[in-house]
């Protein structure tokens, strides 16, 4: 009713969303075909990363990144369980927001994935040939890694800035000095070695202590910027709510990446402190914990050009560039209209004096208009977040009027209101975010499913709904329930990954320093009290097939699995082990599980996978001697 | 799961099989079928193999991969996983054995044979990513141990 009254397009709520009326027939995917999308959404606070197959929505896999996994034994089994350390510990869990592709030339290249953490700084690679994480970095002088990780348009670079400014470096100081400044934020330029995808911290930027929200990268012409949006410009500390929300606009910082580089190659980032983990997972072997110290630290008025504040109405989430690499649009989650600004504006006017309005920590703050290429009126309540169909149009998401928007770049015309339910967030198209969207299938990544599903106490499971953005008017096709929260996701098209999906690892490629590759070095070594078990696995048995230890002995399985067969992972598992859960033994591979032998007794053991006939008789004895 | 898999594949196929489970299950005769099927070059990429004097080299070669890779189910003197090999090389053509390392799926699936060992031995032959000269190599390998 109130929005019918204030004149917007949509009657809101799920119950005006029309389905395509043949959308069965479109998200249909017979036995045995397959689907033409793969959909990588962040988990959110499930800390994981899942894939879907579109359309058909349905679930293939959850990969685990932040977040330990008993299925498998992710962050458990010795060689898994250092990608999780930190300078606080071993953190088995996080809040993972944004995924990001990797690119060339601005195009999805389908070689890796990157994700943030939240909560613990951190930001993690994804391989896409073995769907595995591989990398995982802890950015140091950050509170919050929520603006993050993305990539410059040849994937030189991720970004990643503080979502909650404290002192840097850490200090307890009163907390109502943030508003007298004490607090800052940083901007990281996290490196990605172009051949392994390594990641390391070339450069970091001290900015305002306001809080950094979302980010974009330029293409095309705006190759050497990247864009990140504030909120609490304010630096309101107490009930946050109200109080970051005073101001009429926040700003969206304009980041030139190389001018920042130029600047350290000139000698005038300083050395600053910061300790971080760098974890890394070689190919087959046991994952590599690096402690590193100190990081480059640029101050922006040591580098001129560096910055400069574009004010954007009202508390912005989403800064996001078209595929042109000419507009940049703002989602101000309180504002009431989408503000575009224009990359050639801001080229034309940044060092022109009477286009500033002021600075801040020396970074010049332009004028509103001088910047402005457009906006687009009253699209609806709460604006957040914006993909491109390489097709002259953008979709906005509208937390509050639980829609999605479809209007046109340059007329800055609303074409069409898409009912959402409920309060939607990121929008994710296919190649949606690079210079060449793929553009057909568009999905909502909503916060709430009320009333969609059969209830199943409390809590529903989240939800995305997939829309057909091909033609005219788009279509919605589907819903489905998540896996955690739908953060963000990246869609690739199949055909750019599923022919080089790793099947096996290869026996003799594997360079894990206990590996055996052979039936006949099958041993039970003994070390004082510590045992090492070289243990084989093959459909349907293991070797050695009776172990024996001392009860308080650490015994060490470190478990090969002989297979070169695709698809035939082996299970691994304890009878009564407190702290190891499964592990799954991929083809040609060698993991470790660690146990504690207990009281004496006999103890079973046996493959968890189902993995032939004879599966059920793939168990054995340990006896634990007194 | 993986079993659940071979089983449609299995419902699947042609008489012969059905035959074979007739048999295996309920202790009926062979399936002629199987019989007709001796000397059989299998189904796979392999279809002819000139075989020369014992090559020592290859043979070498192929000990090597065989213990990596078949060695944990074959043993030559006795069933263990699979079928004892002794004497394989006088049972089987040069190509049926290849075929059999090269494709063991398919083989279970449809040849007559192969079908009638997984009926008698249960667990699907695993293809262990041999490569065809690799395969070359194991054949030479058996030859030697039988010519012991
Ligand atoms: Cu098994």
């Amino acid at each position: 009713m109130i929005l019918i009254g204030l004149g917007y397009g949509c009657k809101g709520g799920a119950a005006t969303a029309a389905l395509a009326s043949d959308a069965a027939k479109r998200v249909y995917v017979a036995p045995g075909e397959k689907d033409e999308v793969y959909a990588f959404l962040s988990g959110g606070f499930s800390g994981q990363m899942s894939v879907y197959g579109i359309p058909s929505t349905r679930l293939f896999k959850i990969i685990p990144v932040f977040s330990v996994f008993p299925e498998n034994g992710y962050g458990y089994d010795e060689e898994t369980k250092n990608m999780l350390r930190t300078t606080n510990g071993y953190v088995p869990w996080d809040d993972s927001h944004h995924i990001e592709a990797s690119m060339t030339d601005g195009k999805q290249d389908g070689r890796w994935l990157f994700m943030n953490a939240n909560n613990s700084p951190r930001l993690a690679r994804i391989d896409l040939r073995s769907f595995e994480t591989k990398e995982i970095i802890e950015i140091p002088n950050s509170a919050g890694n929520h603006a993050s990780p993305f990539a410059t348009e040849n994937t030189e670079y991720l970004m990643a800035a503080t979502r909650f400014s404290v002192p840097i470096p850490q200090a307890s100081v009163p907390i109502e000095n943030f508003s007298k400044g004490d607090f800052k934020g940083t901007v990281s330029m996290v490196k990605v070695d172009p051949k392994s995808g390594r990641l390391s911290i070339e450069l970091q930027i001290l900015v305002p202590g306001f809080d950094y929200d979302l980010s974009h990268c330029g293409k095309g012409k705006s190759h050497d910027w990247c864009f990140f949006t504030s909120y609490n410009s304010e630096q309101a500390y107490k009930m946050i709510e109200v109080g970051a929300s005073k101001n009429d606009k926040d700003y969206i910082l304009a980041f030139n990446w190389v001018r920042a580089k130029q600047c350290l190659d000139q000698g005038k980032a300083s050395n600053f402190g910061g300790e971080y983990y760098r974890n890394y997972l070689p190919e087959n072997q046991p994952a590599i914990s690096e402690k590193l110290s100190g990081v480059k630290m640029l101050q922006p008025k040591d580098c001129p050009g560096v910055m400069y504040y574009m004010p954007t109405p009202k508390s912005p989430h989403g800064t996001d560039v078209d595929p042109t690499g000419e507009y940049i649009v703002g989602g101000g989650k309180l504002a009431t209209v989408i503000p575009v600004h224009s990359f050639s504006k801001l080229m034309d006017v940044k060092d022109k004096p009477e286009h500033r309005s002021g600075m801040i920590m020396d970074i010049p703050i332009l004028k509103y208009e001088s910047t402005l290429a457009g906006e687009v009126k009253k699209p609806c309540l709460g604006p957040l977040h914006t993909e491109f169909d390489g097709k002259g149009y953008a979709y906005t998401s509208c937390f509050v009027s639980s829609e999605v928007v479809k209007w046109e770049l340059g007329t800055w015309e609303v074409e069409q209101h898409l009912p959402a339910y409920y309060s939607v967030g990121h929008l994710s198209i296919v190649g949606g975010s690079s210079k060449d969207p793929y553009g057909k299938y568009l999905i909502a990544l909503n916060k709430i499913t009320k009333d969609r599903y059969l209830p199943v106490g409390m809590e529903l499971p989240q939800s995305a709904q997939l829309y057909d953005i091909s033609g005219g008017k788009a279509e919605l096709l589907s819903d489905f329930p998540t896996v955690g929260e739908p953060h963000y996701s990246q869609m690739i098209p199949a055909k750019l990954l599923m022919d080089k999906a790793a099947k096996i690892y290869p026996l003799e490629e594997n360079k894990h320093p206990y590996a055996i590759k052979n039936e006949k070095d099958a041993r039970v070594v003994r070390e004082g009290n510590t045992v090492r078990v070289y243990m084989t696995q093959i459909r349907s048995h293991f070797k050695p097939d009776t172990i024996e230890v001392r009860s308080g002995d650490t015994v060490f399985f470190h478990v090969t699995n002989l297979e070169q067969d695709f698809d035939i992972p082996h299970g691994f598992a304890v009878g009564g082990a407190p702290e190891m859960p499964n592990l799954l033994i991929m083809p040609g591979q060698t993991r470790t599980f660690k146990w504690k032998a207990p009281k004496p007794g006999i103890y079973p053991f046996y493959c968890t996978d189902f993995c032939s006939a004879l599966h059920q008789e793939m168990q054995q004895y340990i006896r634990v001697l007194p | 799961m993986k079993i659940i898999k071979n089983i449609i594949k299995f419902g699947k196929i042609t008489p012969v099989l059905l035959g074979l489970i007739a048999f295996s299950y309920c202790g009926k005769e062979k399936p002629a079928e199987a019989e007709s099927s001796v000397g059989s070059k299998g189904i796979g990429p392999v279809t002819s193999v000139t075989l020369g004097t014992l090559d020592e080299g290859m043979a070498q070669k192929g000990k090597q991969n065989f213990e990596t890779k078949c060695s944990a189910c074959h043993k030559f003197e006795e069933k263990v996983v699979g079928p004892a090999l002794k004497g394989v090389t006088e049972r089987r053509t040069p190509e049926w054995i290849m075929n059999m390392i090269l494709n063991p799926m398919e083989m279970t699936q449809k040849d007559p044979i192969a079908q009638e060992l997984l009926a008698e031995h249960l667990t699907q032959m695993t293809f262990q990513n041999v490569q065809e000269s690799e395969a070359r190599e194991i054949l030479e390998y058996l030859r030697k141990m039988d010519k012991k």
